[in-house]
């Protein structure tokens, strides 16, 4: 280590300062959310809540759980992520998988094709009356369709397989395995970090996103958590659903909902909607960081 | 194999660039796109001509500058702070904390805006009303003067320290021997990060630098919508991409949406091939 000049020093100094400063101006938001979703709703509304719950207490989840549908859009959303995931992961990755290998005739032009499309776009509307005349608004497929093959994670996952030595797929070729067996028994399982990296940020798309849901979807039933929760801030849905948890839940909870203001409501919901991806960021930041990277190249 | 591939995309991402010439038809819903009658540029001159355009389009342009000026430098300038920093632990928390809104939707960064700055003891008046610098709470997100001010601010909460991973990868990339060197010559830390940082990074920011540049008509549009919900604001916040999503999606004026963002798309794509033009010039460019 280099001996540290003054200047150096106060620099130092500085830059931790800043850095902290930072660091609390990120964190904060979460944590009041937080702190506010489990204090109790009237109590908030009388201000001053900042670090700590002043009357903790679990009613405002108790609220957000009764209601079925913030439950059926909380399942939708898992349902969303889970197949659009996986399904868009696996097929990109074999259209990655087919353009990375050298016999493949015309893989040029395939290239552009798909290149093509990242600068290119039919845009908003277009899109919109496309899906509309294949009949799949309202469907929870188109949720998951659209996106089935992104040329971006493609660029990526292709990347990495024309790295991998080309023995290791002539040698199962031989052995009489067809293409699909190849990428499935032998080039996903050694391409962990990918799969990994392009799997987060794909469940990452499908689980935060709630526009397309927005315009394609009227059937409440099959409304994402995001949706909803944009719809509960936009609107006063909040005072429509504090009635009718009220009227759905026995009588003896009345006076439980009564406590739990609109602010309340809405931290816990945020929350609900938040705490998925909190809990499987952290095991998968090691590998992101390296995904972004593999992407960048490419950019 | 590449083929079903090859078919799904002409599907769902040529068949909507075709569907781009509603913009020169009178779209009938009942007809689709062939049998709506053609009226050549008679949307484009209705955009152009609509006191909507200039609102639009300086909106668009100022938002874009705003987060050009304030969002690109950053998450360069987080990086360097960050690669001075000499405790490991203490950087990859920071790190750690930093990536995190990256991973948030609109909807919840919305939320935090929301809660933060409302005027029902959000903790920003609460904070200014302690420190005595307003004497009632202040309700932000419905005075047009404030609203460029807290999108950009918001949109660099959420991405900096995720954009900041490219620079930092770049930096570890850098030969130590140079900072040796420069030490050993008597340069301190911030000599050595001007003359040896910043130069050795500077393909990579000019290549991010081009792609913003491209971008330049993207001012937003989720965090538009989320943001600005007040109509108040929509003076200072309506950008082409809302614009065409509120004239098309909610209006059903089609054909006049569409207009509107095809031309979005042709200025975008002229500015990305001017950008690179320059970047050729300063010796790095995309393609």
């Amino acid at each position: 280590m280099m001996k540290l000049s003054t200047g150096d020093k106060v620099l130092q100094l500085f830059i931790y300062i800043i850095l902290l400063l930072l660091g609390f101006v990120t964190l904060y938001p979460f944590w009041n959310s937080l702190v506010i979703s489990f204090n109790m709703g009237s109590d908030t509304s009388l201000g001053g809540i900042t670090f700590w719950p002043r009357v903790p207490t679990l009613d405002n989840y108790e609220v957000v759980f009764q209601d079925s549908r913030i439950g059926q859009a909380f399942m939708i959303s898992i349902m969303r992520t889970l197949t659009g995931t996986i399904l868009s992961v696996l097929f990109t990755a074999i259209l990655a998988y087919g353009l990375s290998r050298h016999e493949l005739i015309g893989r040029k032009f395939y290239m552009v094709f798909c290149i093509i499309t990242m600068y290119f776009s039919g845009g908003l509307i277009p899109t919109f009356l496309l899906l509309r005349e294949f009949g799949m608004m309202d469907t929870f497929w188109v949720l998951v369709i659209p996106g089935l093959i992104s040329v971006y994670n493609m660029i990526i996952f292709r990347t990495f397989f024309l790295g991998l030595p080309a023995g290791l797929a002539e040698s199962a070729r031989i052995d009489g395995c067809n293409h699909i067996g190849v990428l499935i028994r032998i080039i996903l399982p050694i391409s962990g970090p990918v799969v990994a990296t392009l799997s987060l940020f794909t469940a990452v798309y499908h689980w935060n996103d709630w526009f397309s849901a927005s315009i394609y979807i009227n059937d409440p039933s099959l409304i994402p958590i995001q949706t909803l929760l944009k719809q509960i801030l936009n609107s006063n849905i909040v005072t429509d659903q504090l009635q009718s948890v009220g009227n759905a839940a026995a009588q003896d909870r009345l006076a439980l909902v009564q406590s739990v203001t609109t602010k309340s409501l809405i931290m816990a919901t945020t929350m609900v909607a938040t705490l998925p991806i909190i809990m499987v960021y952290p095991f998968l930041q090691k590998y992101f960081v390296k995904g972004v990277l593999i992407g960048s190249l490419k950019e | 194999m590449v083929v079903p591939a090859m078919i799904f995309i002409f599907i769902f991402s040529y068949l909507p660039m075709y569907g781009v010439l509603m913009a020169f038809q009178d779209y009938q819903l009942f007809g689709g796109f062939l049998h709506s009658p053609w009226v050549g540029l008679k949307h484009f001159e209705a955009f152009f001509n609509s006191p909507d355009f200039w609102r639009v389009m300086r909106n668009t342009m100022v938002i874009s500058l705003l987060k050009l000026c304030f969002g690109f430098p950053a998450p360069i300038l987080l990086a360097l702070m960050l690669n001075e920093v000499r405790s490991m632990m203490f950087k990859r928390v920071v790190q750690t904390v930093s990536y995190l809104p990256h991973f948030l939707s609109w909807v919840i960064v919305g939320g935090f805006v929301g809660s933060m700055l409302s005027t029902d003891n959000g903790s920003v008046n609460m904070l200014l009303m302690s420190l005595n610098l307003t004497s009632e709470p202040i309700s932000f997100l419905s005075v047009p003067e404030y609203f460029w001010g807290i999108l950009v601010g918001t949109g660099m909460w959420k991405e900096m320290g995720f954009a900041a991973i490219v620079y930092l990868a770049a930096i570890a990339g850098i030969d130590p021997h140079l900072y040796e060197a420069a030490s050993i010559d008597g340069a301190g830390r911030f000599k050595q990060i001007q003359l040896i940082t910043l130069p050795c990074i500077r393909p990579v920011i000019i290549i991010f630098m081009i792609l913003a540049v491209g971008n330049i008509l993207n001012a937003g549009f989720e965090d538009i919508l989320i943001l600005a919900t007040n109509p108040i604001l929509r003076d200072v916040s309506d950008v082409i991409d809302t614009y065409v999503y509120r004239m098309g999606i909610l209006n059903n004026r089609f054909s006049y949406a569409a207009a509107a963002g095809l031309f979005k798309a042709v200025v975008s794509v002229t500015l990305l091939a001017l950008a690179n033009k320059a970047a050729r010039k300063m010796g790095s460019s995309l393609w």
